[in-house]
Order: structure tokens, then sequence, then C-alpha cells
């Protein structure tokens, strides 16, 4: 018989490790329903391996994938940290998109358009997540589930947007106008479509991390995520610290908008984002809240998209695939994540 | 009394974990009608022995008999279905549901139904036996910790426990409520169910207990077959390996007041309110805060800390008003704080040891500047108190979580006094530390009196107020009821104070 068994410390490998093993993990589950749907194992990992890290070309694609995970994904860690439960950065990024859409269609000098893009987008994506940061430190609402409803508010707003005031009275699309040509975010490689966002979003993750681990607030954060009781007690404004908190957050995946608004499609329709928001929490726990691996985790979930679609081509399994693989990562990765905290022991062999 | 067969026995247990030796070659058993204490100093492994017999670790080696019979126990319902109850010092309730719905959980009623009726008579019958009795529709949330704990040896009592085990029950209640748990446990025994009964408090051991078995470092120390007559220095001996000698407190030269709080009351939103309190600590001064807990020690206590401010009157520290009630205005001012909770209000236990060192002065230039930590001040900070306080880890990046009741309040009282307090507010300084332990924190009490800091002990041990405090204030219903000179003072005329009789020093 097999128990589980509380551990007091956790080696520094095991940590990095652990993401690891649940990717395999991941990868030999998913293996299954590959050769259910009638096709080789191996041949269509290695098509999904090839198309989406196989050449310069598609690594570039992958980043630009990437690039939205890599905001969310820092999102949902800044958030989770502080035990402020954010599961609206899709929201959140959306509402950055509109805002950043609103601010690029004015004509103004291109670099201007940029920075006023990125800072109404991140402002957008914070103000919508202060609403359920506002509702929890005020009136203890449940934040899972009013960051989570507040995804749908924000969507049929931004239907209501593309398929109302917006809504492209020449094709009747329910589009909205684009962005100026200006405003459009530069590309670095000549012949891809790698923008400037993909720099920012790979620069934020370290400076994320400095903030977490190398500053008073992010001292604070952890502490009030760890024991708001003590954190209280210690003279850290808990309340002040949620808020911030919630405002990074928020701005975060606002950015994630404005990088999909500024660099990929340059306008806003209904599915800019596939759930990019949902993502980064599976991103984040795969990072386990590390915004350094933020990085490594969203290029993984990245190519895993960007290699599905490719696979679905070249083999015939289904691309919803990606998403189960997603699913199946974050739920290896919880799975992973319980023995960290605990060991398990033989019993019974004990005499 | 006479000697039947041991109920329970356990034969050459040894758990380790890692590197850590908790049980090695322990025996230890428990007749039918017997109450055993368990002693040992803190991290000596006596929860990790109830543990072993409860089911919740598996032995490394050795075996348990129970009635003479080899068993073997995996869990901790094996552990109940062979008679064996136990109760943690973090209680295992439901908040939400009543008494009666705690006790029925997990008990399979009569074809797949809930046996209400059944529970309740059982309920009222185990109140009439042992006194202990519960209203059956409270929901558990409302109880105090006192009735909490009754509720668990209920539930115990409930599924046919021939064995308890009370892992420092008294370390939660008040003196008042220990009464009432011995004469429970007296009856229980008296009915021929074993007890084992842990405390660090030698003189209950002493009261209660029918013979004694010491742990030092894992191993058994020693046995005490006549505790009753046994002196608590000779117990502490055992289970420290030397002799233990009560700290002596001088004469003290009392000089300014460094703490005042001038009719200070509060409104009564949670817990006990102030009401008009009045008192000064001077510097070079110990002033002890007697009374039956929930008569506004809490109340005072954190008014005094800076985490909730008054609707009415005066607090100075070091001569200076406090206005805003804030952790930081009061430690700026001068004040050191230790609070009554040291795993909740006090540490973070899932962040390096080092991180609940710096909390409260994580904003200060000591350990950070222009909104950036100082990693390396924080760290040899962290390392410099773990040596001078002898604080037991592997350093300074340890989670917190992993010390013992002891380090922690080693690592609390070092956070404070490293930064030269001219106040000190502490609440049970010594809650559910071993002997030793508890001897080394009142010295330091006795070394920052003589220099000159004015020292707040909020506690509800007498004995622990009178051998350390130069008066003792007591609290009744929100006020001082009175204050008395420790050279005065009597545990009678405490004890009189603390029941709300009037009277003055
Ligand atoms: N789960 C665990 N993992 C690692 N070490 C442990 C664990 N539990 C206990 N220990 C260690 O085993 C030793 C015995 O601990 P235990 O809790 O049994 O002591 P105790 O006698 O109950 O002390 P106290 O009086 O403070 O409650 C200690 O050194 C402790 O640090
Ligand atoms: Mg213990």
């Amino acid at each position: 018989m097999f128990r589980l068994e509380v551990r007091n410390s956790t080696p520094t490998w095991f940590n990095l490790a652990l993401p690891l093993v649940a990717i395999a993990a991941t990868l030999v589950l998913c293996s299954g329903l590959i050769a259910l749907a009638g096709a080789g194992v191996l041949e269509s990992y290695g098509v999904m391996f090839t198309a989406s890290l196989g050449d310069s070309y598609a690594i570039t694609e992958t980043l630009v994938r990437a690039a939205p995970m890599i905001f969310t994904g820092l999102a949902v860690a800044v958030a989770f940290r502080a035990k402020f439960w954010n599961i609206g950065a899709e929201g959140q990024l959306l509402a950055g998109a509109v805002a950043s859409c609103f601010v690029g269609a004015i004509p103004m000098p291109g670099a201007l358009a940029m920075l006023l893009m990125a800072i109404v987008g991140a402002a957008a994506g914070a103000a919508v997540a202060l609403v359920p940061a506002t509702l929890r430190v005020k009136f203890k609402v449940d934040d899972v589930v009013s960051s989570l409803l507040l995804n749908s508010v924000i969507y049929y707003a931004l239907m209501a947007l593309i398929e109302g005031p917006w809504k492209d009275s020449f094709s009747g699309y329910p589009i909205s106008p684009p962005i100026e040509d200006s405003a459009n975010f530069p590309v670095l490689v000549e012949g891809t479509r790698l923008h400037l966002g993909v720099i920012v979003a790979l620069i934020a993750a370290p400076l994320i991390w400095f903030l977490i681990a190398r500053t008073t607030l992010g001292f604070r954060i952890r502490v009030t995520g760890e024991n708001p009781e003590a954190a209280r007690y210690g003279g850290i404004p808990v309340e002040r610290v949620l808020l911030s908190t919630a405002l990074m957050s928020g701005a975060l995946a606002g950015l994630a908008g404005v990088g999909e608004v500024g660099g990929v499609h340059f306008q806003v329709m209904s599915d800019i984002s596939p759930g990019y928001g949902y993502s980064g929490i599976v991103v984040a726990m795969l990072a386990r809240l590390n915004p350094l691996g933020v990085v490594p985790a969203a290029i993984f979930l990245a190519a895993v998209m960007t290699g599905a679609e490719a696979m679905s081509r070249a083999t015939g399994v289904p691309a919803f695939l990606s998403d189960v693989i997603q699913g199946t990562a974050l739920l290896a990765m919880l799975v992973a994540l319980l023995f960290t905290a605990y060991r398990i022991r033989r019993v019974g062999a004990a005499r | 009394m006479p000697t039947p067969a041991p109920l329970i026995e356990m034969r050459g247990i040894t758990k380790s974990f890692g590197a850590v030796k908790a049980n090695e070659a322990v025996d230890l058993s428990v007749a039918p009608g017997e109450i055993l204490g368990l002693l040992g100093e803190n991290g000596a492994g006596k929860t990790t022995l109830m543990n072993v017999l409860f089911g919740a670790y598996a032995p490394d080696a050795g075996e348990i008999l129970i009635q003479g019979q080899p068993v073997r126990i995996t869990s901790s319902a094996d552990a109940l279905a062979a008679g064996i109850g136990m109760v943690h010092q973090h209680f295992h309730l439901a908040p939400r549901l009543t008494v009666l719905e705690n006790l029925l959980i997990g008990i399979p009623g009569k074809s797949g139904r809930i046996d209400r009726a059944g529970g309740l008579a059982r309920l009222a019958e185990i109140g009439r036996q042992h006194g202990l009795t519960l209203d059956p529709d409270l929901p558990v949330s409302t109880l105090s910790v006192g009735e909490q704990q009754r509720l668990e040896i209920v539930k115990a009592l409930f599924r046919g426990a021939k064995l308890l085990i009370l892992d420092e029950p008294t370390a939660v209640l008040a003196p008042s409520e220990v009464d009432g748990l011995f004469s429970a446990l007296r009856s229980m025994a008296a009915q021929g169910l074993g007890i084992i009964f842990i405390s660090h408090k030698l003189n209950e051991v002493r009261a209660l207990t029918h013979r004694c078995t010491v742990l030092r470092h894992g191993r058994v120390a020693g046995r005490v077959d006549d505790p009753a007559n046994t002196t608590s220095a000779a117990m502490a001996q055992l289970m420290c390996g030397h002799e233990i000698v009560p700290p002596a407190r001088g004469p003290s030269t009392p000089g300014e007041a460094v703490l005042t709080l001038d009719a200070i009351s509060t409104s009564t939103h949670s817990g006990t309110a102030l009401r008009d309190v009045s008192l000064a600590v001077r510097s070079g001064e110990i002033l002890g805060i007697a009374g039956v807990s929930g008569n506004g020690q809490r109340a005072l206590a954190e008014v005094i800390s800076g985490v909730r401010a008054p609707d009415a009157g005066r607090m100075t520290i070091a001569g200076q008003t406090v206005s805003r009630f804030s952790p930081r205005e009061v430690q700026a001012l001068g004040l050191g704080r230790i609070p009554e909770d040291r795993m909740t209000t006090g540490l973070v236990t899932n962040l390096p040891l080092a991180d609940s060192m710096v909390l409260p002065r994580i904003g200060t230039a000591a350990f950070s500047s222009k909104g950036l930590l100082k990693p390396d001040a924080i760290r040899t900070f962290a390392e410099e108190q773990i040596k001078a306080y002898d604080i037991r880890c592997p350093g300074p990046m340890t989670r917190a979580g992993a010390l013992s009741g002891g380090n922690l309040q080693k690592a609390l009282l070092a956070r404070e006094l490293a930064f030269d307090p001219k106040v000190l507010i502490v609440s049970q300084p010594t809650r559910g530390l071993d002997i030793g332990a508890a001897r080394f924190i009142h010295e330091k009490f006795l070394d920052m009196r003589a220099k000159g800091c004015g020292i707040i002990v909020i506690g509800e041990d007498l004995e622990e107020l009178l051998v350390l405090c130069d008066r003792i204030a007591v609290m009744y219903e929100g006020r001082i009821a009175g204050t008395l000179d420790s050279a005065d003072a009597t545990i009678a005329r405490l004890g009189l104070l603390m029941t709300g009789a009037e009277g003055h020093g």
C-alpha cells in the first residue's frame, strides 16, 4: 500500500524537474488520443515539433503566439502570488485590446501612438481587474467567481461594440476599423511577424521577477499571499497590496491585448484571443508562479498550439488536441505540485 | 493502583524524518484506567510517537500491541477501529456543521440514514457520565476553544475509544477550564479508559497522571512512577538532562513611564471591548496583565500593538502621543511586539525564516532602500539572530513552519529585541514551550528589564506572572479590576480580582 506523507523541504532540482515531468506525462497521456485518432504517435509529435520549432520562421511564429501568453502568464503569476485569484486575464486582455484599438485608430505620430496604446491598454486591463479586487477587499466577494464572470461581461461588451458602432458598414463584418498603419508595431525580422511586442514581453518577465523577488512591494505581495494576518500585524497594508497587485496583474493582461492589436491583427474582432487569458493560468502554474518560468512555459504552450494545427493538416488528428494537451498539462502540473508538499511512502512492508 | 495487562503497548518504535531521529526504540504502555503523562522538551518526539500510534505515520521499526495482540495501524481509520482516539492540538472539526453532525460524520447509520435520535441519546449519556455537556444543535463555529476540545473528546468516546490521546490539551485552555477537563479525564479513567496526556506544565502532570514516560531526543530518558510525589525539578531534570533553576528577579529600579494608557475605550465589534483602561509601565519594570481570557486582553494587546485604534482615550510611548495606531507608528516610537499566536499572526510559515524575521521592519533603512530590498542585509541579520539566540534550524532560508514552537518564539523575540525597544508587549510568551525554553525567554525579559525596557506580559499562568512581574494588573470585563505589587500578590488575591470582586492593591 502507498500513502502520502508531508515533507518539510523540497530539493531545488526537484522544483526544476517538476514541470518537465508534468510535460512528459502529458505527452505520454495524449499519445493515446493520437493513436485513437489513427495516426502515428511519434510521427505526429514530429510534425508538431518541426512546425513549431523546426526552423527559424517556425520559431518566430511560435514566439509571436507565446507573447500574449507571457503577458497573461505573468498577470496570473503575480496575482496568484498574493492569492488574488484572478481568473479574469481573458477579459482584461480583451479590454486592453479594445482600448488600444481606439487609440491606434487616431492619427498621430507612430511612436506616440504605440506608447499611448500600451498605456491606455494597460490601464483598461488594470481597471477591469480592479473590479473583482475591490469587491473582495470591500465586500468579501469571492474573486474567483467575480473575475471569471467579468470575462463574459467584457466579451459581450466587445461583441456589442463590433456588431454595433464599430461594425464595418461597407462589408458588414463584425470587426473594428483597423488602427492607423503608422501605429502598427515594427517587425523585427524581415519576412516574419516577429513584432516589437514580443520583445517587450520577453523583457517584462525578468522585470516582473525582479519586482517580486527584490522589491519591498514584491516582499509585501509574497507575505500577503502566504499569511495576510501576519502581514497585517507586521504593518503591511494588506488591502492596498491586494489592490496594487490587481492593478499590476490587470495591466499585464491588458498588454497582451495591446500586442495582439498592434502587432498581429491591427484591429479587434470577436476571436482576437483564442483563450490566451485562460492559457495564462496554465502557463503560470507550469511556471510555478515564477515570472522567469513563465517564458519557457508560454513558449511550450505556443508550440503546442502552432504544432497542433500543422499536425492536424498532416495527419488528420483534430487540432483540438492542442486544447487537450493544455488541459492535461495543467492537471499533470497540479498533481506534480502535490509532490512538492508530500512524498509517497510505502507502508505495510515495515516489518 | 493495580497493574492489569496493558491496554496498549508500543515496543521499540523508531521513526526518522530524513536525518532527524524523532523516535528511537521507544517503549511505552498504558493500562486500562491509567492516565499516562508523556513528557519531553520541545522536539523530543512526543507528537511523532502519538502520530505513529494513531496511524498518521508508519514507524520505521517497532510494533504496537493492543491487549497483547500485535496490530497494524496504517491510518487513523485503523486507529479508531482499534479503539484509539486522539485530540490533536489543532482540532479537526467541520466548522459549519453542528455539534451533533460533527459527531455523526463517518458513522454509518441504520440503512443509510443518519441515526439522529441514537446520536442525541449517546451524546446526553456521555455528557451525564463525565460532565462533558454540549448543545447538539450549535454550529461548531460558535463554540469556544474549550468547547471544541470537549467536542473532540466526546467524538473519540462516541466512536468507542478505549485509549484517548491528548496532545497538549491545556495549552489552549484558560486555567478555569483546566479543572473541568481534569475531572472529565479522571471520570473516564475511573471507567477503565486509558489516557495519554501530553503537557509542558509539570504541576498539571503531577496533579493528573498516574505514571509518566519522559522522552529526550527521541529516546526514553526515564519513567516516573509516582508523579504526585515527585518534584517538578526532578521531572525537569529528566527531561532536559540538567537542572533548571528558576530565574531570580532582583529588585527593580523603575524610571520614567515609557508607556501610558489614559482612559482607553474600544467598541465591541470583536471580543470584549476595553472600558476606560488606564495604566502605565515604567522603564525597568515588568507589568503583568492577568485575567480570565476573554476579558479584554486581546483588545488591549491590539490597541497597544497598533493593530486597532481605540474609540476614546490617549496612549503615549516614550512620552510621545500615539496618533494613528498603526504597527509602523508604534514601532517607530520604540515599541516591540510579540503576538499571542506565533503561527498565524507572528510568522509566515511557508516562506523562509529570514522573511518572517524582517517582516515588520521591511520598509526601514535596515532592510530596504528606495523600495528595493537589501537581500544581503536581510540574510546577515537573520544569521546573526539565529546565532545569538541559538535558534535551532538549518539556516535563514529554512521554511519558518519547520521550526519547533520554542525556536519560533526565540525567532520572534530576536526580531523585536534586535531593535532595542523601549517598551515590549508580549502575550502568552511561553505557551507550548518546554521548561528550558520558557526559562530562556524569562531570562531575556529580565535582561531587558535590567537594561531599562518596560515590559507588559499578558498571561493566564498566574505562577509565571508572579515569578516574572513587578506589578500585576487584573482585567475583568474590559476594565482594570485592580493592580497589585507582586510582593503583596498571591494567587488567592489575584483570583478574587479575576472574578470581578472589587478591591484595590
Ligand atoms: N513531518 C516532519 N518532517 C520532518 N521532521 C519532523 C516532522 N515532524 C516532526 N519532525 C521533527 O521530529 C522531531 C520531533 O518532533 P515532535 O513534533 O514529535 O516533537 P514534540 O515532542 O511533540 O515537541 P513539542 O513539545 O514542541 O510539540 C523534531 O526535531 C521535529 O523537528
Ligand atoms: Mg508536539
